[in-house]
């Protein structure tokens, strides 16, 4: 492989500088003359950030390829700047083996375009009733660290406790999709509020997340244990979260881009494209998961890319799957309503698309700072392009884009994995 | 009782720009109807049986008037009532829907009556093929037959008035409106105005 | 417009292409259904029923959930105007088979109709088909969303006997949450100027309840009997047994002790007020939401709109598509 030479990018904001790749590590950072045999990448004006990693991402292979698939998926990452996704485990079979896990990992590797980190599911078929091998599956090629029943909450309090408990053996983290299901059911579909009740849909109260949040963080301290809560949605899980770091409590939080931006009011034409679990919520929402993953309440961006087949979205609103693209979207959008207000400057967007959630998953070759000696995964953002989302254009299998038609500022120019450019200007290189 | 509807805007509504003629004033309009409602007694050897039935909107006032007239002639009421045909017509889906009118049938209704269509003015002829239809879903009249206030000429179906208040040769270019006291709230009146072929 | 001075009857704006919701209907819209509604109701007594207005035209009852009694009211309104009229049953189009929504739907427009009358158990489904096919799309009830027909009917029941609704006093009580029919009879009621009580316990009150009420100007109770006395008209929706197990209300005896329309009831609303009329949109529980007096009575109208629903779909399928399409909104 080639050297890289990367020319003038602002590093997470601290200045430019140029960065030599060797072998697909950083070998030198600062003003570089020349690199003999190098390539070039002229990165004047744009920002070099290390490499996104996503923590809640679903790639539907095996059992849905013609949704997605994890080569799809991988694409359609590295065009979104990521070099490290984590594949939810809600897959047909469901990633709740050691040998699901390894052949994930696998297939991932077979791409080269990023590294995809499987999910261990937390109970036997998602169930919610026996734990998965959880040991077995941390001791399987994959070093699977976060398990996560996601899609479905792990409701029983005394099966929570039990994965608490038993993951801490081995630095584990139970991804948490906070939903009573008591309090919002299978068709629960809308944020309960005024809109719901006049649209006539299914209402997921915000409560049916932030009891579960406020009783795993209890039991997290109870137990010693780590938990992370899956894609926040509401300022009283955030004020839930931020309460029990106070304590002291291991507990750490991901928000999604679409909770960043997206409302609930979207939902009156019934379009499923804004059907999503978690609901997108009022407003006020939005503004508090702004400021908590600004102040850091909130850990990191992590998208819950969910690919659907278009016949699995063209039903009736209740009846169409849950989910919304977001792999290559989140860069743009953290920029643009992160950045582009203020509340977070390029280290922070490091922080809560790279460093973050590598540190939360455990992933050490990732999350680093851009300094000599760090593996070489990078994203090149232009902060100042302007860019509307074309569905079309998109390299998932997917069409289900909530973004479709937006103009968002800043957008990923490169991403180098490893040393290797994958992706340039929303195509793979 | 019908009341006067309102009607969508006419061909030749008063306020149009094109500038107009008067081709029939109030009391030539008044003798007209009075001649047509002699006509109508005489046709038909007296008032028996008759049943008068204006086509709205301006027809169910004429009828009125015709029917006032046969009354005051003869000395006892004659029956006048409203045959709305919107339901049967043959160029609804020309143009925007429009609500259909009351149809007031008086008693004892039509079954072996002689009744009198009436219309302000007769053009193509669709308007009365359409109330013949209507009449047929209503009862078996013995006879029917069509007073006009004004036969305006170009018709497209065989279709001809039994009894007319003036004939008047127009360009099938230009539009005549009527104006009826208790329906327009001015004087009558029938003007012909240079208008756009519709 | 014509200059008179004599003073006319508002012409009404066109009723649109679709009707999915109630608030698609403005006043003078509602107004022009209900008065054409009472021409076809004519028509109805009449020997000979049917008009030749929509001959050659295709409806079809597009029905993903069963409901024998909007279908045929649908199918006879059709057929008395003429129209060729289908009955598809889209019960067995579901998710597993792998066929969607959209798929179902296209198929059916795809044989040329002109009309869809579509009825869905989930919530905007008339909504979504009407963005999806050129013919036009009547909601005959949407999930717990909306049932605008129904309001139509109900409201032409009403007014037959209570005259003009304007700041008349309408009643609703039952389950509010999955009742689509006290959506539609809000919009429509409130745009025909009535004042309107809805009465629940507040487990059987839609979300955010509160704020709408506000916004849109109706009233909430949970005490039917302080409000029976003010009412002209009061409508018992259907309460479903099945709601126990929600966890909505205790037993259905509770219930009908605070929310039933029972004989003392109907004692109190007729005394204060004799010529209150009592709707309810079907199927009743009797026993349940209203005793057998209270349905039976005589100043109750439930047959009332069973055979106004003919003449107000009859007006409504005249209204969306007798006109061509051109204009619209104009």
């Amino acid at each position: 492989m080639p050297s890289l030479l990367i020319t003038g990018a602002d590093l997470l904001g601290r200045g430019a500088a140029d960065v030599l790749v060797e072998d697909g590590v950083i070998t030198e950072v600062g003003s570089i003359r020349s690199a003999r045999g190098a390539d070039v990448l002229d990165a004047d004006g744009l920002v070099a950030l290390p490499g996104l990693v996503d923590l809640h991402t679903h790639l539907r292979e095996p059992g849905r390829e013609d949704a997605e698939t994890i080569a799809s998926g991988a694409a359609a990452a590295a065009v979104g700047g990521f070099t490290a996704v984590l594949a939810m485990a809600n897959t047909d079979p469901v990633t709740d083996t050691a040998e699901a896990a390894e052949r994930i990992l696998d297939l991932g590797r077979t791409t080269g375009l990023v590294d995809v980190i499987p999910v261990g599911a937390v109970t036997k078929s998602l169930a919610g009733e026996e734990l998965a091998e959880l040991g077995l599956m941390h001791r399987s090629r994959a070093r699977t660290t976060v398990f996560s029943d996601d899609g479905r909450c792990v409701h029983d309090a005394r099966v929570m406790r039990r994965a608490l408990e038993y993951v801490r053996a081995f630095g584990g983290v139970v991804s948490q999709h906070a939903q009573d299901p008591h309090l919002a059911g299978p068709q629960a579909c809308a944020h309960e509020g005024e809109l719901s009740g006049r649209l006539g849909l299914p209402g997921w109260p915000g409560v049916a997340e932030e009891s579960v949040v406020a009783r795993d963080v209890m039991l997290a301290r109870h137990t010693g244990s780590r938990v992370h809560v899956a894609h926040v949605s509401t300022a009283g899980t955030v004020e839930v979260v931020r309460w029990a770091k106070a304590q002291g409590i291991a507990v750490t939080a991901e928000v999604t881009p679409h909770h960043l931006v997206l409302t609930t009011d979207l939902l009156a034409g019934y379009d499923p494209t804004f059907k999503v679990n978690p609901p997108l919520r009022p407003q006020e929402d939005v503004d508090a998961l702004r400021a908590a993953l600004a102040d850091g309440t909130i850990d990191a961006v992590a998208t819950d890319h969910a690919p659907h087949a278009r016949q699995d979205k063209e039903h009736a609103f209740v009846d169409a799957a849950f989910g919304m693209l977001g792999l290559e979207t989140a860069l743009a959008v953290v920029s643009d309503v992160m950045v582009g207000s203020g509340l977070l400057d390029w280290a922070g967007v490091a922080r809560v698309m790279s460093q973050a959630p590598a540190r939360i998953a455990g992933l050490g070759t990732h999350g680093g700072a851009l300094e000599v000696g760090d593996a070489a995964h990078i994203t090149l953002v232009d902060p100042t392009a302007e860019l509307t989302v074309d569905r079309g254009a998109s390299l998932s299998l997917s069409r289900n884009n909530p973004w479709h038609g937006r103009m968002l500022r800043g957008a990923v120019h490169a991403t180098v994995f490893g040393g290797r450019v994958t992706a340039q200007k929303g195509a793979l290189a | 009782m019908t009341t006067p509807v309102a009607t969508p805007t006419a061909p030749g509504a008063a306020g149009s720009a094109a500038p107009s003629r008067t081709v029939l004033s109030a009391s030539d309009v008044s003798r007209a109807l009075r001649r047509v409602a002699h006509e109508i007694l005489e046709h038909n050897k007296g008032g028996a049986d008759l049943v008068v039935l204006g086509i709205p909107s301006r027809g169910v006032a004429l009828a009125r008037r015709l029917a006032a007239v046969m009354e005051s002639v003869e000395g006892r009421p004659v029956p006048v009532g409203a045959l709305d045909v919107t339901m049967h017509r043959d160029d609804l889906r020309r143009q925007p829907t429009r609500s259909p009118m009351h149809t007031d049938i008086p008693e004892p209704g039509i079954d072996d009556k002689v009744v009198v269509l009436v219309d302000d003015v007769l053009y193509s002829g669709r308007t009365v093929r359409a109330a013949l239809d209507a009449l047929s879903d209503l009862g078996r009249p013995r006879a029917v037959r069509l007073a006009v206030l004004v036969d305006r000429g170009h018709r497209e179906l065989p279709i001809r008035a039994d009894h007319v208040g003036k004939n008047l040769p127009t360009a099938s270019t230009e539009r005549v409106s009527v104006r009826l006291l208790e329906h327009d709230g001015v004087e009558d009146q029938v003007t012909i105005a240079a208008g756009e072929s519709r | 417009m014509s200059t008179s001075a004599r003073p006319l009857a508002p012409p009404h704006r066109r009723v649109r292409r679709h009707l999915l919701s109630s608030a698609d209907l403005d006043r003078s819209q509602v107004r022009a259904i209900l008065d054409t509604a009472a021409e076809m109701h004519g028509v109805q007594q009449r020997e000979v029923k049917k008009l030749p207005t929509l001959r050659g035209r295709t409806v079809v009852n597009l029905f993903f959930e069963d409901s024998t009694r909007t279908r045929s009211s649908f199918e006879i309104a059709g057929k008395w105007l003429s129209a060729d009229v289908i009955n598809i049953s889209g019960k067995g189009s579901s998710t597993s088979k792998g066929e969607s929504l959209r798929d179902t739907v296209m198929t059916v427009a795809a044989m040329g109709v002109d009309a869809l009358v579509v009825r869905h158990h989930a919530s905007g489904a008339a909504h979504q088909v009407s963005q999806w096919v050129d013919a036009h799309v009547v909601n005959a009830g949407d999930g717990t969303h909306e049932h605008p027909t129904q309001a139509l009917l109900d409201a032409y029941t009403m007014e037959r006997r209570l005259g003009d609704l304007e700041g008349r006093h309408v009643v609703i009580v039952g389950d509010l949450t999955h009742s689509r029919v006290v959506r539609s009879n809000l919009i429509t009621l409130r745009t025909l100027g009535a004042r309107v009580t809805l009465v629940a316990p507040p487990t059987l009150m839609p979300s955010g309840i509160g704020a709408w009420s506000q916004a849109d100007g109706f009233d909430l109770s949970h005490d039917l009997d302080a409000v029976l006395p003010t009412a002209d008209a009061v409508m018992m929706l259907r309460v479903q047994r099945e709601r126990m197990s929600g966890g909505f209300f205790p037993t259905p005896r509770e219930y009908t002790v605070g929310y039933g329309l029972t004989r003392p009831r109907l004692d109190a609303l007729m005394a204060a007020n004799a010529d209150a009329v009592i709707c309810h949109p079907g199927p009743m529980n009797r026993g349940l939401e209203i005793s057998p007096d209270a349905a039976d009575a005589a100043s109750s109208l439930v047959l009332d709109q069973v055979s106004a629903g003919v003449a107000v779909r009859m007006s409504v399928l005249y209204h969306l598509l007798a006109g061509n399409d051109e204009g619209e909104d104009s």
